[in-house]
C-alpha cells in the first residue's frame, strides 16, 4: 500500500510538472462545449433541453485526451519496467494510474462542468445532480479509460484506437448519466439512473485494473 | 546446448546457520518466442548468492531478452527458471522485488530533478537518496533538472536507482554504457559490496566488466 501511495505522488508530480496536458483537457472541455451554443443557436429552450448531453459528451471526449501517454510515456522510457518491477502487482500499478488519471483529469472537468451547464442555461435544479452523475461518470470514464490504454500499449496507430475502444465501452455511462440529469430537469426522479452508474463503478472498480493489469504484463513482454 | 555453473567466489562463506541468505538463481532449459521468432531455446544457467554471470554472444543472440525474461518481464514459452528451488514465476509481484533491473533505457523523467527521479524507488526500499547518489558521485547535481544531464550523467542515475534497492538480483543490461573510467570503478566497488552482501549479478555486456570471478554465458 505504502509503494501504491508513492506511485500517485510520483504519478501526480509528473502531472504538475507537465501542466499544460492537464490543461489541454479542461481547455478542450470549455471551448467544445461553448461551440454548441454557436452552432445551435442561443436560443435558451432549445439550449437548455439539450445541455445535459453536451456537458457528458464534451467530458468523456476531454478525458479521452491525457490517456494516449497515461502508460505511453513510462514505456517509452523504460519505467514501465521499473514499476512492474517494484513488488507491487500489475493490477495495482494500473489502479494508481486510474486513481491519477482521474485526479488530474475528472476533478478538474468536475470543476469545470458547473458553470459549463449555467453558460448552457441548463435549468438549475437539474446542476446539482448533474454534477452527482458525473462523480461516479468520471471515475468509470478513468477506469475504463486506463483499460484502454493499457491495452492498445505498444501497438501501432494506438491513438486511432484508443477511441474505438473507449467510446463503446462508456455508452452505458453516457446514457444513464445524461438520463439521470435530463429526468431531474423533467421533474423526475434521478435516484434509479444514479443507482445505476453506482452500480457500473462498483463493477469496474475491481475488473478494470485487473484487465489493464494484464495488459501492461502483454505490453512490456 | 549450453550449460553453466558459475563457481562460487571462494571468500564468500554461507554460514549454515542462515539458510535465508543461500539463494541460487538457476534456469533450467529455458526457451522464448519473440513473436514466430525463437530467440533462443535449452539455455541453462546457475548462479550461486554472490556469484556472477556474464551474458555474451553477437548483436540479437538475445542477451537482454534472457535478461528481461530472468526479471519476469517476459515468459519463457518453455523450461523453468527456479529461485532457491522454487519457481521464481510463481507470484511475478513478489519476484519483482527481488529483481533491480538496468535496461537500455535509464527509465529518466526529463521534467523531474535527479532527485524527485529516485523519490519512488527510494519509497519502495525506504533508503535514503543522497546516500545512493553519493555511491555514483551525482550528489552535486541533486537538484537539477534530469534532462541537463549528459548521457553518461543518466546512466548513473539510473545505477543510483540499483543502489536503492533492496533487492539480491541485479540484472544489468550493458551497465557501462557511456560511463567514464572513473564512474566504471565505482560501479565495479557497488557490484563488489553487492556480490559480499550474497547478491547476485546477471549481466549483458560487449565490454569487460569489474566483476572479478564471473562466468561467461555465450549465447549463440
Amino acid at each position: 500500500m505504502r509503494i501504491f501511495w508513492a506511485l500517485l505522488a510520483r504519478d501526480l508530480r509528473l502531472s504538475l510538472r507537465h501542466g499544460a496536458d492537464t490543461l489541454a483537457a479542461l481547455l478542450f472541455f470549455m471551448v467544445t462545449a461553448s461551440l454548441f451554443p454557436l452552432a445551435i443557436g442561443p436560443a435558451p429552450d432549445t439550449l437548455g433541453r439539450i445541455a445535459p448531453g453536451i456537458v457528458w459528451v464534451c467530458a468523456l471526449l476531454a478525458a479521452l485526451l491525457p490517456l494516449d501517454r497515461l502508460f505511453g510515456a513510462d514505456l517509452d522510457d523504460g519505467s514501465l519496467d521499473q514499476l512492474l518491477l517494484s513488488g507491487l502487482p500489475a493490477f495495482a500499478i494500473a489502479a494508481a494510474k486510474s486513481l491519477s488519471h482521474w485526479a488530474v483529469t475528472g476533478v478538474p472537468l468536475l470543476l469545470a462542468a458547473g458553470p459549463v451547464a449555467i453558460m448552457l442555461r441548463m435549468p438549475q435544479d437539474a446542476i446539482p445532480v448533474l454534477l452527482l452523475g458525473l462523480l461516479p461518470g468520471s471515475l468509470l470514464l478513468s477506469l475504463f479509460g486506463t483499460m484502454a490504454a493499457s491495452i492498445v500499449l505498444g501497438a501501432r496507430r494506438g491513438g486511432v484506437l484508443l477511441p474505438l475502444l473507449v467510446l463503446p465501452l462508456v455508452t452505458p455511462v453516457l446514457i444513464f448519466g445524461a438520463a439521470a440529469a435530463d429526468a431531474a430537469a423533467g421533474g423526475f426522479s434521478a435516484r434509479p439512473h444514479l443507482l445505476l452508474l453506482a452500480a457500473m463503478l462498483a463493477a469496474a472498480v475491481p475488473l478494470c485494473p485487473l484487465a489493464a493489469g494484464a495488459g501492461l504484463r502483454a505490453a512490456v513482454e | 546446448m549450453h550449460a553453466i555453473r558459475a563457481a562460487r567466489p571462494s571468500r564468500r562463506k554461507c554460514p549454515p546457520g542462515k539458510p535465508e541468505r543461500f539463494v541460487v538463481l538457476t534456469a533450467d532449459e529455458v526457451a522464448v518466442f519473440r513473436g514466430e521468432r525463437l530467440v533462443f531455446r535449452d539455455v541453462s544457467l546457475t548462479v550461486p548468492a554472490g556469484g556472477a554471470l556474464i551474458l555474451a554472444g553477437a548483436n540479437g543472440s538475445g542477451k537482454s531478452t534472457l535478461l528481461r525474461m530472468l526479471a519476469g518481464l517476459v515468459r519463457p514459452a518453455a523450461g523453468l527458471v527456479l529461485w532457491d528451488g522454487a519457481d521464481a514465476f510463481a507470484d511475478l509481484a513478489q519476484h519483482g522485488e527481488r529483481v533491480a533491473y538496468l535496461g537500455h533505457q535509464d527509465a529518466v523523467k526529463p521534467g523531474l530533478t535527479v532527485t524527485e527521479n529516485l523519490q519512488f524507488a527510494a519509497a519502495v526500499s525506504r533508503r535514503t537518496i543522497p546516500a545512493a547518489l553519493e555511491a555514483v558521485g551525482l550528489e552535486a547535481l541533486a537538484d537539477l533538472p534530469s534532462r541537463m544531464l549528459s548521457a553518461g550523467q543518466k546512466r548513473r542515475l539510473a545505477i543510483a536507482r540499483l543502489v536503492l534497492s533492496t533487492a539480491t538480483l541485479w540484472l544489468l543490461d550493458e551497465p557501462t554504457l557511456g560511463l567514464d573510467t572513473a564512474s566504471i570503478d565505482r560501479f565495479g566497488a557497488l557490484l563488489g559490496r553487492h556480490r559480499q552482501g550474497g547478491g547476485i549479478v546477471v549481466a549483458a555486456t560487449h565490454v569487460p566488466l569489474p566483476l572479478p570471478g564471473a562466468t561467461e554465458l555465450r549465447l549463440s
